[in-house]
Parts: structure tokens; C-alpha cells; sequence
């Protein structure tokens, strides 16, 4: 009876204690700085529509023959509304190409959603299946890979760029596989 | 300067915290009273440190200082004077540092509200509060400096603030949720204050009681608008998504609502002590863990603030400390905590139990639809996400359980009830909301659903057993009137809640299930129908404001010929960032909106519009702002506020104490 006591007395204890091992090590982890196996290989080969141009098949032959970055978004995505400001603000001032991957979307939605808030894109992918989502290892969005010229990924990184991110994270990368800001 | 004597004075209150968390512990526990009466005045001198401070950042906005860091990313010289001031809570460093301010103003308010209390409690809940103000303002010190310079590069002018946040509703509702969830450190000083002195009696409760309402009603009416504005503002007609950061803020009000249901049954019949007190230790934990998922960066959301693991340790390990030392504490004096256990199985008692019971289970699955992403990290290395499809069904669940328990829970007297006679008469009340709700919807719907009908009729039966209470409750009296006015405040309160409960639930059914979305084209001057109605696309126009360009189209709604409203929906284009923004236009209406947004332009001047209409969706929001007025009633008390005027000269203080 009274080691039935003690152990509901400090059960709450040992609970909190389990939970905060976790929230430690899922920091250490930074989910967003995830690896993926892609990295040092070509973006998988696609065939889909573009988003704002249905009737365009838009293949590998048409990613940009320079460093770009791609991102993965949706209008499902709640984070996206977060990071689309960010986008736009650096498609206007950076000289870099951004391709988005619309992904597990309705067409109507994508097309709204960028005539609402925008369009940082030179394009959109639909990836209306998700199979390029899968092809790219994607977990959720939004999720921007670094590709170089010969459309090779070079890095990956999980969740909202923001001003913070981009700085510190996405320009000192995008440096090291040699872009240059002119 | 100025932002030099904001860090300053942020210093200040660093090491007024230290003293304030500090000496009055030990004045309690050496019964040393010049120790426990220097409480009050760091906690006053604490809430005058951090507004001088505050007051230094809002300056350095209002002045368009770029200089300052956090003033240059946030804010623009184009930025009208209101969204300046408000700009400061707009991210993490200023939010942070108004989470701070609002603290120490409960501070302040305990310390000038609870004269009542004994010295030594007193000491000890505004030591505790000390002490959690040690934490945070050390976290906005040591990582999230909000007067941090750039120097020498000074920008020219600022990057302008997100334009989603330019916005009333956006103004209002992190002040709001701060004073929930922060309010709720009150309850939590209370538990550890009182597992110090080992022994909660009834009083405990009683003290802890109308300051756990307090938080509540703000947290509720901080939730409600931050659903609003996703409504209006994000114009897609949403209110609720799930979203881990609504989530975290959702779950200290369920359990703060949980909290002040056991409270009831510790005040007035001192049971579940130990229940309780874990409850307060819980809810304001859950408030810490909110702002750990809000500003670590471990969960992504559109809420997310910038993100840096330091600051996550950071938050973590204090986390760790506060949290960590109160289970400690408890599992210490659990044995201490003696209830009475002097109830039988048909007792408001027991009905206390199921709704405790219920909501911790639907906070156990808002907790685990939320945090399991990072267990399944943890545990088997898998990425997953989850959304509606998981918490929709099984929070439904819970929720129509607890529901159906209100009628019962509420007409119960403590101690001892008899079932037979309550339940024939509630299942009469069952049985007429549900025809009640079948004849509505045959006469207002056009299809009849499972789900619609079993929460409304539900909704209806609360609706009809508040009611049915009132009026019984009244029966003896000479008239209505006189009996409704016998009746006291707290449960006029209980009532009143319980009614907002109903009002909400049937907002969300009746939205979720009738809601009508409909996309069309439209060219200047056509008529296009939609359902009943007719919209007239009347003109197109240019406006030019302060800080965007606006570009307006006016639509003339009119319904079986007459006319009915003219709404005009527009694109804004902000100057400095360049973003492109949709304002929806909405007719607001007691039984349901009538809301219209620009899609896309279209050749020929046309236009894609999406027209929606969103039956009952204000209900949503009017039956929180009820609840939040049942809260209201019941610290309007006449017991509390008896206590408060007795109890202002220091001479009865002493005799209070005394008895």
C-alpha cells in the first residue's frame, strides 16, 4: 500500500521527466537540418504539369541551368502562409531562381493561393499524387532543396525560410557550392 | 539612449526578480515578517521596472529607430502610428518582453489584491512569481535582447511588419492569450505556496480560485479572436486548423477549464486536493510548453517565431526547473494532501470526476495529436505529421461525452442526489431538443446529417436544461424575477458558460456541415447568380493608403430581386515588402456570413471571385465570448468582492490573519 503511494506521487514526476528527454534530444535533432540520401544525386526525373500553365509538361530538361532553389509547398500547408511573405520578398531582391513543387494539391487551390499571396516562382510543379514527393523524400512542407547547375541536389532544408534562416542558413550554403551574389 | 535605458531598466528588473524569488522564501520560513512584506513591493517594483522598459521599446518604434535590430526588421517609416505601438508583440524578442510585463503585472495584482491572504502565503505566491520572472527575463536578456543595436550599419529604413499582422484582430490577440496563459502562473504560485505549508485547506482553494477564472476568461477570449482573424484574414474561410501553435494554447484551456471544475469541488467540499493542486502545476506548465513549441523551432507552424536551439535549451531548462521542482515538491507532500472522500456515486462530486475525467482526455489527445510527431522521431526515427483526419473524430468524441454529461453535472448537489427523478426529467428535455432539432433542420436545411443532428440536438438539450434549472430554481419565489434574482452570481456564471458552450458547439456543426463555396466568373457589370442570390459586378478602383495600394472591385448582392448589400473585397499591395494581400469582404449576419474574395484577375476585366456562405459561423466566436461573460459572473461573486472591500486597511489584515 504505501510503495502503491509513493509510486502515484511521483508519477507525474517521472512522466515530465520522459517528456523532457524527448523535447531535449528533438532540439538537438533541429528537424528543419534533416539530411536526406538525395543529396549528391539529380533531382529525381519527373514529368508533370506546371501549376499556372496546365497545358505545359514540364520534365528535368526544363529546370534552370543554374544553381536554383526548390521548394516544396501547398495550400494545405499552414506554414507556407508563414513563409510565402519571405519568399516573395526574396525572389524581388536575391538574383536567384525559385522553383516550387506544388505538392498534394487541387490545381484551383495552387492557382489561387498564388494569385492571392503572390507568385515567387519561375514555375510551379503540380504534383497533384504526390509522387514526386515521395521521389524527393519529402516529409511535409515546406521543404526547400539547393540544386546546382547540373541539377544535382546539394541540400536540403525542412520548414519556413524566414529572413533568420535565410541568412544564416540558406546564403552561407548556397556560398559554399559557389554562388555568388552579384 | 532610449533603448540603452530600456536594457537597463530590463537589468533592473533581473535583479529585482532575484531578490523578489529569493528573500521572501526564506522570510516565510524563518518567520521573518520585514523579509515577507518586502514581497509586495518588488512585485510592484517589478511591474514599474519592466513598463519603463516596455514604454523604451514602444518609443524606439514610435521613432523610427533602426538602429535598433528588432525595430529595423519589424517595422517601416510608412507604418501607421497604431500597427508601430503594436509592432512590438509582432515577433519574438518584443512578444517575449510584453509575456514578461504582463507577468509582473499579475504580480502587481496579487500583491494589491490579496491582503486577505495569510503573510506567509503571501510571501510565497508572489516569491514563486519572482522567481518564474527570474526565468523569463534572464531568457530575453541572455538570448532575445529586443534593444540589441546594429551598429554601425545603420538601415536606412525598416523591413516593415508582416502585413497578416497589420490588422485589428491581430492587435488584440496576443495580449489576450499573454494574460491567459501568464494569468495562469497565479495558480500555479498558489499550488506551490500552499505545498510549502503542506496542508491545502478549503481556503487555499478559495484564494486560488476567482484568479484561476481571471486567466481563464482572458485565455478565451484570446483563443476566440485568434480564430476570428484566421476567419477574416487568411480568406479561406477556416477558423480552426490545428495548427500546433492554436494547439498549444488550446491545451492550458482545456486544462484550466478542468482546473476550475475540481477547484469547485476543493473549495466547497475539500475533495481531490491533491488532484487539484497537480491540475494548477499542469495547466501552467502547459503554458510553458506552449511558449517551448512557439519558440524553440521543434514544431514548425504559422505561428512559429525565428527559430535558434539556444533559445530552446534555454526555455527547456527553465522548463525543467519550475516544472520539475513542483512535481517535485507534490510528490514530496503528497502525503500530506488528505481530501474528503465523504461523497456518494450520485454526487456533484462524481459528475466533477467524469468532467475532469473527459477533459483530460481530450487534452491527452490535443497533447499526443500534437507532440507525437516528436515522439515518433524519438522513438522509431520517423517522420510523420498529423492533422484534422486524427484530432477531428476523437476530440468530437470526447467533447459530445462531456456534453452529454453538463445536463446531469450541473443540477447535481454535492455529497448526495437521486438519480431517478434527474434522469426522467432530462431525458424528457433529451427527447424534446430532439425533435426540436429534426423539425429545424427539415425546415431550414436541405439535407438532414447523423453528425449536425446529435450535436445540435445535444446543444439544445444543455440550452433547454439551463433553462429548465433557472426556472426551478426560481419556483418558490414570488415571481420569475424575484427567484432568477435569489439565484447567485456563481451560478448565473455556470449557467451562463454552459450556454456558451452550446452556442459554440452549434456555430462549429452547422458551419463544418452546411457551409456552401462556390468559384465563378465575373465581368464589369454582369449579373451572376449564385444559389438565391444575385451579384452585380458594379465597378473596379485604384485607392493609394499610407503604407498599400488598394485595388477594390464593388459587388452589389441582392437577394429575390431585393437588395441586399454591397460589399467590396479587395488586393492590397504592400509598398515596402511588396506582398500581395486578399481582404475578403464579409456581410456578417446573426444566422450567417456572406463572404466574398478576389481570386484572379481574368481577361476582359473579369474577374475569379469565391463567394462563400458560412451559415451560424459567429456563433463560434459569440459562444466563447459567453463563456468568457459566465467567467466574468462568477468572480463577480458577491463573496469575493465582500472579501476585497472588508479587507483594504493592513489593521484587518492582521486580525484576518490572526483567526
Amino acid at each position: 500500500m504505501k510503495a502503491k503511494k509513493i509510486l502515484i506521487a511521483i508519477l507525474p514526476l517521472v512522466v515530465f521527466a520522459i517528456l523532457v528527454m524527448v523535447f531535449k534530444s528533438s532540439l538537438n535533432k533541429d528537424p528543419r537540418e534533416l539530411e536526406t540520401k538525395l543529396v549528391g544525386s539529380p533531382v529525381p526525373s519527373f514529368k508533370l504539369a506546371s501549376v499556372t500553365n496546365p497545358e505545359v509538361i514540364l520534365t528535368n530538361d526544363d529546370l534552370p541551368k543554374e544553381i536554383f532553389l526548390l521548394n516544396v509547398w501547398g495550400t494545405w500547408c499552414v506554414s507556407c502562409y508563414a513563409e510565402h511573405p519571405y519568399l516573395m520578398k526574396f525572389a524581388k531582391e536575391v538574383p536567384i531562381k525559385w522553383v516550387g513543387m506544388n505538392y498534394k494539391d487541387a490545381p484551383k487551390d495552387a492557382i489561387n493561393y498564388l494569385n492571392k499571396y503572390g507568385d515567387p516562382f519561375v514555375y510551379s510543379i503540380s504534383d497533384v499524387s504526390g509522387q514526386m514527393g515521395i521521389d524527393l523524400g519529402v516529409y511535409g512542407a515546406p521543404e526547400t532543396f539547393i540544386v546546382d547547375a547540373n541539377g544535382m541536389i546539394r541540400d536540403r532544408h525542412v520548414g519556413v525560410i524566414d529572413e533568420r534562416v535565410w541568412n544564416s542558413v540558406i546564403i552561407p550554403k548556397l556560398k559554399a557550392i559557389g554562388w555568388e551574389q552579384n | 539612449m532610449i533603448p540603452e535605458l530600456g536594457h537597463f531598466f530590463l537589468i533592473l528588473a533581473l535583479i529585482n526578480a532575484i531578490v523578489l524569488g529569493s528573500l521572501p522564501f526564506y522570510g516565510a520560513h524563518t518567520q521573518h515578517s520585514g523579509l515577507m512584506r518586502l514581497a509586495s513591493k518588488a512585485s510592484i517594483g517589478q511591474f514599474v521596472l519592466l513598463l519603463a522598459s516596455y514604454i523604451c521599446l514602444t518609443l524606439a518604434f514610435v521613432q523610427d529607430d533602426f538602429s535598433v535590430a528588432y525595430v529595423a526588421n519589424h517595422s517601416n517609416t510608412l507604418l501607421p502610428l497604431r500597427y508601430k505601438i503594436t509592432a512590438v508583440w509582432g515577433s519574438h524578442e518584443g512578444s517575449l518582453l510584453l509575456w514578461i510585463l504582463i507577468l509582473s503585472g499579475w504580480m502587481a495584482a496579487v500583491a494589491i489584491f490579496s491582503k486577505a491572504l495569510t503573510a506567509v502565503m503571501r510571501a510565497r505566491v508572489l516569491a514563486t512569481l519572482g522567481f518564474l520572472s527570474i526565468g523569463f527575463v534572464s531568457f530575453a536578456l541572455f538570448t532575445s535582447n529586443p534593444f540589441e543595436r546594429v551598429l554601425p550599419f545603420i538601415p536606412i529604413d525598416g523591413a516593415d511588419l508582416n502585413p497578416l499582422l497589420q490588422d485589428f484582430g491581430m492587435i488584440v490577440h496576443p495580449p489576450m492569450l499573454y494574460m491567459g496563459f501568464v494569468g495562469f502562473a497565479v495558480v500555479f504560485a498558489f499550488a506551490i505556496a500552499g505545498l510549502l505549508q503542506g496542508d491545502l485547506d478549503q481556503k487555499w482553494a478559495k484564494w486560488a480560485r476567482p484568479w484561476t477564472t481571471v486567466a481563464w476568461i482572458f485565455l478565451t477570449i484570446g483563443i476566440a479572436l485568434g480564430s476570428w482573424w484566421a476567419y477574416y484574414e487568411l480568406g479561406w474561410g477556416g477558423w480552426w486548423f490545428w495548427d500546433p501553435v492554436e494547439n498549444a494554447s488550446f491545451m492550458p484551456w482545456i486544462a484550466g477549464t478542468a482546473l476550475l471544475h475540481s477547484l469547485a469541488a476543493t473549495e466547497k467540499r475539500g475533495a481531490y486536493k491533491s488532484w487539484t493542486v497537480l491540475l494548477a502545476i499542469l495547466t501552467f506548465s502547459l503554458s510553458l510548453l506552449g511558449t517551448f513549441l512557439v519558440r524553440s523551432g521543434v514544431l514548425t507552424s504559422v505561428h512559429a517565431f525565428a527559430t535558434d536551439p539556444e533559445r530552446g535549451l534555454f526555455i527547456l531548462t527553465f522548463l525543467g526547473f519550475a516544472v520539475g521542482g513542483a512535481l517535485t515538491l507534490y510528490a514530496w507532500q503528497f502525503d500530506k494532501l488528505k481530501s474528503n472522500n465523504n461523497y456518494t456515486l450520485f454526487s456533484k462530486e462524481i459528475a466533477i470526476v467524469l468532467n475532469n475525467i473527459l477533459l483530460f482526455s481530450s487534452l491527452l489527445v490535443v497533447f499526443l495529436g500534437t507532440l507525437y510527431p516528436l515522439l515518433a522521431d524519438y522513438l522509431w526515427e520517423k517522420k510523420v505529421s498529423i492533422g484534422p483526419p486524427f484530432f477531428d473524430p476523437y476530440f468530437s468524441f470526447f467533447f459530445a461525452l462531456i456534453l452529454f454529461l453538463i445536463p446531469f453535472g450541473q443540477q447535481m448537489n454535492w455529497k448526495q442526489d437521486k438519480l431517478k427523478p434527474l434522469l426522467l426529467k432530462q431525458f424528457i428535455l433529451l427527447a424534446v431538443a430532439v425533435i426540436l432539432t429534426l423539425a429545424l433542420i427539415a425546415l431550414f436545411a436541405d439535407k438532414i446529417l447523423l453528425w449536425p443532428v446529435v450535436a445540435i440536438s445535444l446543444a439544445l438539450w444543455l440550452i433547454l436544461s439551463c433553462i429548465n434549472y433557472l426556472v426551478n430554481q426560481s419556483s418558490n419565489a414570488q415571481s420569475l424575477f424575484a427567484g432568477l434574482k435569489k439565484i447567485s452570481r456563481s451560478y448565473w456564471g455556470m449557467i451562463v458558460a454552459h450556454i456558451g458552450v452550446a452556442i459554440t458547439v452549434i456555430g462549429v456543426i452547422i458551419t463544418s456541415f452546411y457551409s456552401i463555396e462556390k468559384d465563378i466568373r465575373i465581368e464589369p457589370q454582369q449579373i451572376v447568380k449564385v444559389e438565391n442570390l444575385s451579384i452585380k459586378f458594379e465597378k473596379f478602383d485604384n485607392f493609394t493608403f499610407e503604407n498599400y495600394i488598394s485595388s477594390q472591385a464593388t459587388l452589389k448582392v441582392s437577394k429575390n430581386g431585393r437588395h441586399l448589400t454591397t460589399l467590396k473585397p479587395e488586393k492590397r499591395r504592400y509598398r515596402v515588402s511588396g506582398q500581395l494581400m486578399t481582404e475578403a469582404a464579409i456581410e456578417p449576419g446573426f444566422f450567417g456570413d456572406l463572404y466574398i474574395s478576389l481570386a484572379q484577375p481574368l481577361d476582359k476585366g473579369a474577374w475569379a471571385i469565391k463567394v462563400y456562405y458560412k451559415p451560424f459561423v459567429r456563433w463560434i466566436w459569440l459562444g466563447a465570448l459567453i463563456m468568457a461573460l459566465g467567467g466574468l459572473l462568477a468572480v463577480s461573486d458577491k463573496r469575493y468582492r465582500a472579501r476585497r472591500f472588508k479587507k483594504v486597511s493592513p489593521k484587518k489584515e492582521s486580525i484576518i490573519n490572526e483567526s
